[in-house]
């Protein structure tokens, strides 16, 4: 597409609307980070100017009030649990499925991929009958645990496209030279995977980081609180204190913005190759 | 012979166990559970589930209101949120194929609200709607920011659209990116030296080439819009009056609010339905379109 034409003033106008419709599009980040610092009375006064004086007090507060420490940490410890596991069960599973087509595996490929379709709503109240029942509730690695039962029809799904595409030869090779079959996995093809992984981990971080209601329903106490359940829970509490909420909305959307701006080349091409195979 | 068949099921139960395990925990016994509870009168508190047959489909059918009126907003918010997030999504991909300076930095900008959850958008747009709108209304004096954007129904709709756009249009354009960037560039040199002008370049090239993205871009925002319930929860709490409340919130609202666990069940079954069609249909469509391409 782009070498056909070449820079002209066409193009030089194209570009000066696009900045300025990009700029138009962060005027909401604008406005969150401006009145984050200011006064409750400057704020109310006029949003859309600097701030008279810098009150970085308000993060202070908001960090407190949100304990915003321990929400960074358990959602950290979510994500990264859920998605180390996630893509090892997951990877060996589609492995699996794909090099022994057994009438079993194939039944259980096809349980996957109809599973995708099952909306989160659909299940979700007898979700919260059954892991009350074994005891998942109220903690950290009970939603691991779901997050691993949500994540695999996907996970394995896109891993076994992948597999497909993986030479047979390879792993012929390895048999030969008398590599285990759980040789042959690990030392052979998991490398081979780089990029799915890649793609499987980015999709799921965004899914599992940014998830609210699954938390919601499976922990309770204070102190498990995710990130969105934090948020949600100083919403309901300090209504309309806006110079407490935009604060600890910053300090929300700070490690996923400095993941995306650190990531952003695996990101775009993650959506990308999980958009074509999903 | 006897070990090679036990280690070969060794192996099995190693590579697939797990996932089957977690994956039949938490997703098919939740499920068949579900359709088990919508026939029941089920509440959560007591012990006594009872049998109700098909109650609870009637009611929902023939006596509430809030449900049918929540699928309503539901499918008005997905046709009008699909139809615009893509086409602002192209319109976007279209003109950063062009060989702009900035394309790479305006491409990361346009793609960042998507890395944000809903539930957080909703907050940060509920003030920019509340008291940002009000001061950009002050300082241009255009009546379009000083409508009360959450406290009437017909702006709140729109509140929750333009949102809806903001967060994922950025999203598909990646997608839409991608697919334009593999339009063969023999095919549009051809074309230009034949003198077709840009619009019918785009109209009858471009756009019938990347169609295999329209339809994976179609089948994302579908998906997304039906089952909504971040976005709206932060954003309006399905207000006012009820008017934007998805149905998503109406099953959760009814199962956790009104404690009718076993009438939430059957709503939720209604729901995978009606997904479910939604969904195969579209792969149908999509499987089609790949053929072709």
């Amino acid at each position: 597409m782009d070498t056909v034409r070449k820079y002209r003033a066409g193009t030089f106008v194209t570009e000066i609307i696009m900045i300025i419709a990009a700029l138009i599009f962060l005027i909401p980040f604008y406005f969150l980070f401006v009145n984050s610092v200011k006064t409750f009375g400057d704020l109310l006064r006029d949003s859309a100017a600097w701030p008279s004086a810098m009150e970085w007090g308000n993060y202070a507060r908001a960090w407190t009030t949100i304990n915003f420490t321990a929400a960074f940490w358990n959602s950290v410890i979510v994500t990264v649990a859920s998605n180390l596991l996630l893509a090892l069960i997951s990877s060996m599973t589609a492995y699996q499925l794909v090099r022994r087509d057994s009438r079993f595996n194939r039944l259980l490929f096809a349980l996957f991929v109809a599973a995708m379709v099952i909306p989160f709503q659909s299940i979700m109240i007898p979700l919260v009958k059954v892991t009350a029942a074994i005891g998942l509730t109220n903690s950290l690695p009970g939603l691991i645990v779901c997050y691993l039962g949500f994540g695999v029809p996907l996970s394995v799904f896109l891993f076994h496209g992948f597999t497909k595409s993986i030479p047979l030869e390879i792993e012929e090779a390895a048999t030969v030279d008398g590599s285990s079959p759980y040789g042959v996995f690990f030392r052979i093809v998991f490398p081979l995977m780089k990029p799915m992984f890649v793609t499987v981990i980015i999709l799921n971080t965004l899914w599992i980081w940014n998830d609210y209601l699954l938390p919601s329903l499976i922990l309770s106490s204070e102190h498990l609180r995710t990130i969105p359940i934090a948020t949600f829970a100083l919403f309901g509490q300090y209504t309309k204190q806006w110079d407490l909420a935009l604060p600890a909305l910053v300090l929300g959307i700070l490690p996923i913005i400095l993941f995306f701006l650190l990531m952003q080349k695996y990101i775009i091409e993650g959506i990308t190759s999980g958009a074509v195979k999903g | 012979m006897n070990r090679t068949k036990a280690s070969r099921l060794l192996q099995q139960l190693i590579f697939v166990g797990p996932s089957t395990l977690f994956f039949a925990l938490i997703m098919i016994i939740p499920f068949l559970l579900g359709l088990y509870y919508s026939f029941t009168n089920w509440n959560g508190v007591s012990s006594q589930v009872q049998w109700v047959g098909l109650d609870n489909f009637i009611t929902i059918f023939t006596n509430d209101t809030k449900f049918r009126d929540a699928f309503w907003f539901t499918t008005r918010f997905t046709v009008l949120g699909v139809l615009l997030t893509n086409v602002l999504g192209f319109f976007l991909a279209y003109l950063l194929t062009k060989p702009l300076k900035t394309r790479n930095v305006l491409r990361t900008l346009f793609f960042m609200p998507n890395v944000i959850g809903g539930l957080l958008l909703g907050f940060i747009w509920q003030f920019i709607f509340v008291k940002s709108f009000a001061a950009i209304g002050d300082l241009t004096n255009l009546a379009f920011f000083n409508l009360p954007w959450l406290g009437t129904k017909g702006t709140a709709f729109w509140a929750i659209v333009i949102v809806f756009v903001w967060q994922t249009a950025g999203y598909l354009m990646v997608i839409y990116i991608s697919s334009l960037n593999n339009v063969p560039k023999d095919i549009l040199e051809a074309a230009e030296i034949d003198g077709a002008s840009r619009g019918q370049i785009l109209r009858s090239i471009i756009i019938p080439l990347v169609m295999p993205a329209v339809t994976v871009c179609l089948f994302l925002a579908i998906s997304w819009s039906f089952k909504m319930f971040d976005l709206n929860l932060s954003l309006t709490k399905g207000g006012p009056f009820g008017s934007t409340e998805s149905v998503a919130m109406n099953i959760y609202y009814e199962a956790f609010t009104n404690n009718r666990l076993g009438l939430g069940t059957a709503k939720a079954v209604i729901f995978f339905v009606v997904v479910a069609i939604i969904t195969s249909l579209q792969v149908r469509f999509t499987k089609r379109k790949e053929v072709e391409a």
